[in-house]
């Protein structure tokens, strides 16, 4: 019965420690970039009739941290890409710098729209941690 | 492994997880200079030919030499058109004497009511020095497609509306579509582009 109290509290110690050190550790982002990139060959495998989907309707950006959406089209031809035309080759960096929710007109997607939305930066603990949580699932995806 | 071991070692995969997957500790990125959206490389604004609203013949190779910034709209759009001319008027009104060198050119997509005469008067309330295109709804679909613009038209009751992209083209002086402003930005925000690109 100790033993197992002593375990249940050293668990919950651990775990404590565990959200302490995620909700106070600073968020830095080694690259603020959100990248989306349209790979060579899109176009073909869209006219042998792949549904080929790359940029998602809803993308979600956060300030400070993740704030600049970039694009870039490797294909062969011209691509409506989000809210723009880009060329092959090129390449589209959009920065953010106030939280909002942000609407393009996109006609790569059914809805024929694309929202971005721009949280805030993670100020307090219980941010940083939910921030921390989604980026890591994520990423898990 | 005892539980308390165990329990241990998942806190801490949960903490490097948690922790490295945002790259705790490292350098912060490097803010574009511009506010607006860049292009790398720029390409050539396409070149076009339709009527000016000051009469002629409106191409974008007209302004070369001077920062262009184009928009398309329609002169009875209620929500997206008046909001950006007015915050080009007042843009080229901060920066005094150097918002000589900026061109306001404003494309409709409307070529059924938007005449030359009416975007004239139209975008002369905003401010004097805009100039309007209009042209055939051929002309200004082929515009529209090589700069990556959309427009749909809704019935609106007896009348119609459009839909279409909100965004701002910033051309540099040598006539390339340096970046792209989206919809909402302030004054400020194109005095800060425009200021960058009128150095070079």
């Amino acid at each position: 019965m100790a033993a197992r109290t002593l375990t249940l509290s050293l668990a919950a110690a651990a775990a404590a420690a565990v959200l302490a050190v995620v909700g106070f550790t600073p968020i830095h982002s080694t690259s603020r970039d959100r990248i989306f990139e349209i790979p060579k060959g899109t176009w073909s495998r869209r006219m042998s009739g792949d549904k080929v989907e790359i940029l998602p309707d809803h993308i979600r950006l956060t300030l400070g941290v993740r704030d600049i959406l970039v694009l870039r089209n490797h294909d062969d031809v011209p691509q409506i890409f989000g809210p723009t035309l880009m060329m092959p080759g090129q390449s589209f960096r959009l920065p953010f710098e106030r939280a909002a929710e942000y609407t393009f007109a996109c006609t790569a997607h059914a809805s024929g729209q694309m929202t971005i939305v721009v949280e805030p930066n993670p100020a307090t603990p219980w941010a940083k941690i939910r921030w921390r949580v989604t980026e890591l699932l994520g990423a898990l995806r | 492994m005892s539980y308390m071991t165990r329990g241990l070692m998942s806190a801490l995969t949960a903490l490097l997880l948690l922790t490295s997957s945002t790259g705790a500790g490292a350098a912060n990125g490097t803010p574009a200079s511009l506010k607006a959206g860049v292009f790398d490389p720029p390409r050539q604004a396409p070149e076009f030919s339709l009527l000016a609203s000051n009469g002629g013949t409106l191409s974008i190779g007209n302004f070369h030499g001077k920062v262009v910034l184009l928009a398309f709209g329609f002169t009875s759009c209620t929500a997206v058109c008046p909001t950006t001319l007015n915050t080009f008027a007042q843009a080229r009104r901060l920066m005094g004497a150097a918002a000589a060198d900026v061109q306001v050119v404003y494309i409709t997509v409307d070529p059924g009511r938007d005449d030359t005469a009416r975007l004239q008067k139209y975008l002369g309330a905003f401010d004097r020095t805009f100039v309007g295109g209009t042209g055939t709804e051929q002309q200004l679909a082929a515009v529209r497609k090589s700069y990556g613009v959309s427009a749909q038209k809704h019935n609106a009751g007896d009348s119609y509306t459009y839909e279409h992209s909100s965004f701002t083209y910033l051309i540099d002086r040598a006539g390339r579509i340096r970046a792209l402003m989206p919809y909402g930005h302030s004054p400020d925000d194109y005095v800060h582009d425009l200021a960058i690109l009128l150095k070079e």
